[in-house]
């Protein structure tokens, strides 16, 4: 079912190999960064980051400003329901 | 957990829910004409019954459980050939705890292993190579199935294993891509699905350009979503409100994972290791056209098909037998529930499974048996 | 117990250097067997009804001469890999497992048994630590190991090591706890966490190459019994939740007492590394086996009690009310989710399985 868990990068394992420690509520893993590390940067740049892992490799990093987007959306839809729920509320009143 | 726990706020929920009803209500969708979203992931078909989402929407608007489970729709036939794999002398046959009891016509890999065979379960390709490393005297098989989110992994295995000159190591090939049923699905004259919720994690990969057909051939709307109650809602919500401004686009909820182009080194991994198929067996589907991936012929070193004589690299293209009554073709393309099967529940049980939809807690009817049949349970 | 055995292989006779494994003389009935008996276990599990050495325990009936008092009589077979693992080691597992059974039926555990089946080759300092954490586990279970059995098997017939024990002890009169006296209403309670044994063992196995802080809860659970029996008296029964976890456990109710049992998620403790885990291999966390965490269903109008005295308890800090009985869906369980949404929640069909792709 394509399972993928966001984690954060804490260590670099084996540079040669491009695998890192990540790091899911506290559960580590190596997992394979070839397919997000940055090729122009060092590999421990990547320390800190969020990837979602899935079968041990990081297949795309998590954008936090995308995330934030995506919540701020939900919040927007949050508070306009709220005033129509209010609205339809006072309607049956 | 962070990117998770933010995406399940419950009060985020009720607002999508009074949102969806509303989109419902204004589309006309009712009970017994509901407005009908196939959602293709079987992530998403467990989400929605893991959260019990198919409790709070509303009547007018139904979930079709598309066939993204790979091993749900994994024929028979292969699943043999895997059985009979690692049944060879020598064979270390590893793969993901999924497979292991899926049933082939003599038996699941679980019972292979009962009876003598060394199968392993793995949780990456990488633990998979890592066997063959340390164990040079055995040939080391790895049962690789998945779609496109899993290809790379086991790509890049496979080019470890050359790099490394790891001659013991080999996949048994049954990945499988998601546009091509899609598109067989839409052809299908019974196919009566107003719109798709699309694959988050596939997505990420191969990006969301590979959907565009469904939108503009078969004017159906797609929204990428993610795996989060909250993900699955909004997703869910932007599929109506293109329904009900007459509209048909791929648009991508899940911005934070998935970029439109997906990941290019991804895909360039998977290019190198593998090609298409001309044709693949799914269960419950028939076979379809270039649907299935094979290892390239400079890979052929790794390919378990080739390197042991099985399957379609044997020749063989045995078709897969379904069996009596099994209706999971129909469940599969919206045009049935899974209790309406004359199977569901009697026959066909997660214990025993008949059908391919039974076989994995997150096949549509597994999950129905598992999660839902609560009504029926309270009256 | 003041006899402490000796670990070190090169100390005594037991284990010379030349003989750190255990060999097929061991199970053989002659001398080396003796030595193995009388140098390892003997002064581990020291007791006057094992001293004796007879072939049979024979036991002062105590508690048992009560009128309207009963004996419960349990057994069970202990095989884990690894054998030692973070939090424990089949031998602490093999007491913990069998005082467990014995004390989740309101039993005051009285005595065990121990029979071990051995491969030949097995390390014998490895041997010692396992006995001397059965010795820990039963001193802190406040029961005696007073007979046993040793057997010795080829290379390849075992996995290291099996352990039977089996344990006898005291139900006071009036203590009459049952599945099938769940009545709607009533609470559903549980002493801690759920799946750290089954994330634990999953973990340690390595195939999966995570790696955690987490220990197993295996930890014999009759004191934490005395103190919910004394707290809330009504207490309707309780079960110890290994295999299947909790889910299989409250199905278990479910059925024997025709109610329903619906589950709260939010309310349901699960630590974050095990979270993590189910995570990260598509399992959850109200399956995976526990060894030290109980399911107790108490009357409504005793649940505070029962919580106060659970929490007050050093294995039931963790305790918490995670659902209640109800008159429908009849032998099932249902879960409400955080989000208001319900679902079934199902026996687990085998051992769980990473599912990942």
């Amino acid at each position: 079912m394509c399972l993928g868990v966001p984690a954060r990068i804490v260590a670099i394992a084996d540079a040669g190999r491009m695998l890192a420690v990540a790091d899911i509520l506290g559960v580590r893993r190596e997992v394979n960064i070839s397919c997000i590390a940055d090729p122009d940067a060092p590999l421990t740049d990547e320390i800190g980051r969020w990837v979602l892992v899935h079968v041990g490799f990081a297949v795309s990093r998590v954008d936090e400003a995308e995330a934030q987007a995506t919540l701020d959306m939900l919040h927007q839809i949050g508070e306009a329901e709220g005033e129509r729920g209010h609205l339809r509320a006072s309607l049956l009143a | 957990m962070k990117f998770v726990d933010e995406f399940r706020d419950p009060a985020q929920v009720r607002a999508l829910l009074a949102r969806i009803g509303r989109l419902v209500d204004r589309i006309g969708g009712t009970r017994d004409r509901p407005v009908t979203i196939m959602e293709i992931c079987g992530g998403h078909t467990h989400a929605i019954f893991r959260f019990g989402l198919h409790r709070l929407t509303p009547e007018g608007l139904e979930f079709v459980h598309g066939p993204g489970c790979p091993v749900c729709v994994l024929p028979m036939a292969r699943v043999d050939d895997c059985v009979e794999l690692a049944q060879r002398p020598g064979v270390l046959l590893t793969t993901f705890g999924d497979a292991v009891r899926v049933p082939g016509t003599r038996g699941s890999l679980l019972q292979a292993k009962a009876d003598g065979a060394d199968v392993r379960i793995v949780y990456s390709p990488l633990d998979a190579l890592e066997l063959a490393r340390r164990t040079p005297g055995r040939e080391v098989v790895f049962f690789a199935l998945g779609f496109e989110t899993t290809m790379p992994a086991t790509a890049a295995a496979v080019l470890q294993a050359e790099r490394e000159g790891i001659a013991n190591f080999t996949l048994f090939c049954n990945h499988i891509t998601v546009p091509p049923p899609l598109r067989a699905l839409l052809q299908d004259p019974d196919m009566r699905l107003d719109g798709f919720v699309g694959p988050g994690h596939v997505s990420m990969v191969i990006g969301t350009e590979p959907y565009r057909f469904i939108a503009e051939e078969f004017h159906r709307p797609v929204v990428v979503s993610g795996f989060e109650p909250a993900d699955l809602l909004q997703s869910v919500a932007m599929v109506l409100e293109q329904i009900a401004q007459g509209r048909a686009a791929v648009e991508n909820q899940y911005a934070r994972v998935v970029r439109p182009e997906g990941n290019p080194r991804a895909l360039a991994l998977m290019d190198r290791v593998f090609e298409p198929r001309d044709r693949f067996e799914w269960r419950g589907l028939g076979e379809i056209d270039s649907s299935g991936m094979r290892m390239r012929e400079r890979y052929a070193a790794f390919d378990a098909e080739r390197k042991f004589g099985v399957g379609y690299g044997a020749g063989r293209a045995r078709p897969a037998p379904e069996s009596d009554g099994c209706r999971c073709g129909d469940v599969v393309k919206g045009a049935m529930k899974p209790p309406a099967c004359p199977l569901f529940g009697t026959a066909c049980t997660p214990q025993s499974p008949v059908g391919a939809l039974m076989v994995s807690s997150e096949g549509s009817c597994a999950a129905y048996h598992q999660y839902a049949g609560l009504r029926e349970a309270a009256e | 117990m003041s006899t402490v055995i000796a670990t070190d292989p090169g100390a005594g006779h037991l284990a010379p250097p030349a003989h750190r494994t255990i060999t097929m003389a061991h199970g053989g009935g002659g001398r080396a067997m003796r030595d193995l008996v009388a140098d390892l276990f003997l002064p581990a599990f020291d007791n006057p009804a094992l001293a004796v050495l007879e072939d049979q325990a024979q036991l002062d009936p105590g508690g048992l001469a009560v009128p309207g008092a009963r004996l419960a009589f349990t057994t069970d077979g202990f095989v884990v890999r690894p054998l030692v693992f973070p939090g424990g080691d089949i031998g602490k597992l093999a007491v913990c497992g069998t005082v467990n059974d014995l004390a989740v039926g309101g039993a005051t555990p009285l005595a065990l048994s121990c029979a071990v089946v051995i491969e030949e080759g097995f390390d014998l300092v490895l041997l010692a630590g396992i006995v001397a954490s059965m010795r820990a586990a039963a001193a802190e279970a406040g029961v005696s190991i007073v007979t046993g059995d040793t057997k010795v098997v080829e290379r390849g017939a075992a996995d290291g090591l099996f352990i039977t024990t089996a344990g006898v002890g005291v139900v006071a009169p009036g203590v009459a706890l049952s599945a099938a006296a769940a009545r709607p209403g009533d609470a559903v309670l549980v002493n801690g966490p759920l799946g750290d044994h089954g994330a634990t063992i999953l973990v340690a196995r390595g195939d999966l190459a995570l790696e955690t802080e987490l220990q197993s809860d295996c930890r014999p659970l009759n004191g934490l019994m005395q103190a919910l029996l004394r707290a809330a008296p009504g207490t309707r029964c309780a079960r110890d939740a290994t295999r299947g976890g909790v889910a299989a456990v409250l199905n278990e109710i479910a059925g024997s007492a025709s109610v329903g049992i619906r589950l709260v998620e939010e309310t349901v403790p699960v630590r974050p590394a095990v979270r993590g885990v189910c995570e990260i291999l598509g399992l959850d966390p109200l399956h995976l086996a526990n060894e030290g965490t109980a399911v107790a269903i108490v009357p409504a109008d005793e649940a505070g009690a029962a919580l106060a005295a659970w929490r007050a308890h050093p294995y039931g800090a963790g305790a918490r009310i995670i659902g209640s009985v109800a008159e429908a869906p009849r032998g099932r369980v249902t879960l409400r989710t955080s989000l208001g949404g319900e679902r079934l929640l199902d026996l687990p069909l085998g051992d769980p399985l990473p599912r990942i792709c």
